[in-house]
């Protein structure tokens, strides 16, 4: 019985984080279009209705879909018939499970057990979820190289030359949090951002990390593909790997960067934002500094505590999208110059200080 | 280029701030346009087909043929604007009037809109006033060429769009789009 119980808890864990990545990646094409309406003065799309009802907009990621599943599932003649079908299912994938790994909150204790929210509890998380980043790439180069077309096999050099700069840098600036928290597990990395400094001050990567924060956002930018750094698909004028993609496979591209997107923002909220933390929030209610106390009881806490990490989601979400609606494309070897030169030197600067910080404030 | 713009975060974050600030006072503007100040918009976007824009009063839209007081064409048939047409648009069969002052008119007074340009030069050159572009009307359309062919019948009916610039009389609907 209890077999049954944990292979039941453990799934509906997979299916939270599941139904949340894939809801949140699919209703961000709605969000993409109206928030970018909204910035430039627009009303956005709002057509799409049921029976008269519109919804804002709500419909359309709805007729999307539809649209890509019934369209022509087009192959060209000399395509690798395998590769280039399996292409846009690694892309997804990879950007799927990337977000198991990132804790959505505490542990919830109910009939006797204790369920950590989190879809798998690794202790190499953050190693887990930069590599499953990481492969997302070889889903881009199969396409581009699948298509036999040559200007997608140049998007897909684009792509992965974009994405080992953006590595780099990723691996390099989250090398500071990791010191400063001492752990390789996203849980007890969120857990460490709990402490309070000096009493007061929530001890979020975003304090502690400043700069590992900024280096980070722009080599995750990077790494989904989306606009300062969308050389790899430049879908509107120059051509990236997924040009002989239509229907659904098109759209499952499409997808992954969204997928992405959501990842890079739960792992920026996990490393950064203090992730699940709500501030000066303890396991037993709310113990302000300046005296007032709060007493809650463990559901209300674990349902705060999920609720922050999705707000804390949305926000990262609307702040790349303001960055994606905001600023132009980088030219290619300006993506590389900002990579090589900028990102990956600043985050070597970055371990060095932190471990300087660390030799004089707590000294083994 | 200056230091500070050499410095990209700092550009960066002033774009952002700018384009934050559209997407907040926009955003407030449609919650106050939402709870009812309807004199509030959020966005310059004019919907089309449900609002338009007022047309200036010297459009050039869809023809219309001038009526007599008894409903016949003011038109002679002089075939002045068959003449001047640059596209060769119009098609007019002469006829001889019953009353002998008026000279002729026309059996037959076809536009093929899908030739007409719109020059308005058929409006200028009609000697008897009796061809005019005010109807206002813009949205024609038909799924075949011989639908735009629109006959003497069709034009006689239209009436001058009204002062705001709306059409008063309905669209014309071709012959192919009638189920």
């Amino acid at each position: 019985m209890t077999a049954v119980a944990d292979l039941g808890i453990a799934f509906g864990r997979v299916a939270f984080v599941m139904l949340f990545v894939l809801n949140l990646g699919g209703l961000l094409t709605w969000v993409e279009r109206k928030q970018s309406a909204i910035m430039q003065d627009r009303i956005g799309a709002n057509r799409a209705s049921i029976f008269g009802l519109r919804l804002f907009g709500l419909f359309h990621p709805l007729a999307d879909a539809i649209k890509m599943l019934t369209k022509e599932d087009f192959r060209p003649a000399n395509a690798d018939r395998f590769l280039f079908t399996l292409a846009p299912f690694v892309s997804v994938f990879f950007s799927l499970v990337a977000f198991a790994a990132i804790p959505f909150g505490d542990v919830l204790r109910a009939g006797g057990r204790e369920i950590p929210l989190q879809a798998i509890t690794l202790d190499v998380g953050i190693l887990y979820v930069f590599g499953m980043l990481s492969l997302g790439v070889y889903g881009v180069m199969m396409a581009g190289w699948a298509s036999s077309n040559n200007f997608a096999l140049l998007g897909a050099q684009r792509a992965a030359a974009l994405m080992i700069s953006a590595e780099i840098a990723i691996g390099a600036s989250i090398m500071g949090v990791i010191m400063v928290y001492g752990s390789l597990n996203l849980q007890d990395i969120v857990r460490g951002q709990g402490a309070l400094l000096g009493g007061w001050l929530p001890m979020w990567g975003i304090v502690t990390q400043p700069l590992a924060f900024v280096l980070f956002v722009t080599a995750g930018i990077a790494a989904t593909k989306r606009i300062p750094f969308d050389t790899p698909e430049g879908e509107s004028e120059i051509i990236g790997y997924f040009v002989e993609y239509s229907g659904m496979k098109f759209g499952m591209f499409a997808m992954a960067d969204f997928l992405e997107t959501v990842v890079v923002a739960g792992l920026t909220t996990a490393l950064f934002l203090g992730g699940w933390q709500v501030p000066w929030l303890h396991a037993d209610g709310f113990r302000f500094p300046w005296g007032w106390a709060v007493d809650l009881p463990h559901l209300a806490v674990v349902l705060l505590q999920v609720g922050a990490f999705v707000a804390k989601v949305s926000l990262m979400i609307f702040v790349l999208m303001l960055i994606r609606w905001t600023l132009p494309r980088f030219r290619y070897d300006q993506a590389m110059r900002l990579g090589w030169l900028g990102l990956f030197p600043l985050s070597i600067l970055n371990i060095a200080i932190t471990g300087l910080v660390l030799l004089a404030w707590r000294p083994a | 280029m200056r230091l500070g713009q050499r410095f990209y975060l700092r550009e960066v974050l002033s774009g952002l701030a700018l384009t934050s600030g559209h997407f907040f006072r926009n955003m407030g503007r449609h919650v106050l346009h939402a709870l009812g100040r309807k004199d509030v918009r959020g966005a310059v976007t004019i919907q089309y087909p449900e609002e338009r824009r007022p047309y200036a009063p010297r459009l050039r839209t869809l023809h219309r043929l001038v009526r007599r007081e008894d409903g016949s064409p003011r038109c002679v048939a002089c075939m002045m604007c068959e003449t001047v047409c640059p596209a060769r648009c119009i098609y007019i069969v002469a006829d001889e009037h019953p009353n002998p002052d008026i000279e002729k008119m026309p059996a037959r007074f076809d536009i093929d809109l899908g030739k007409c340009v719109f020059c308005g030069y058929c409006v200028e050159a009609c000697p008897e006033d009796a061809i005019r572009m005010d109807t206002g009307i813009l949205e024609f359309s038909s799924y075949s060429r011989g639908g735009m062919i629109y006959t003497k019948e069709t034009l006689l009916s239209l009436e001058p769009a009204g002062p705001d610039g709306r059409p008063t009389s309905p669209v014309p609907i071709p012959a192919d789009r009638r189920p």
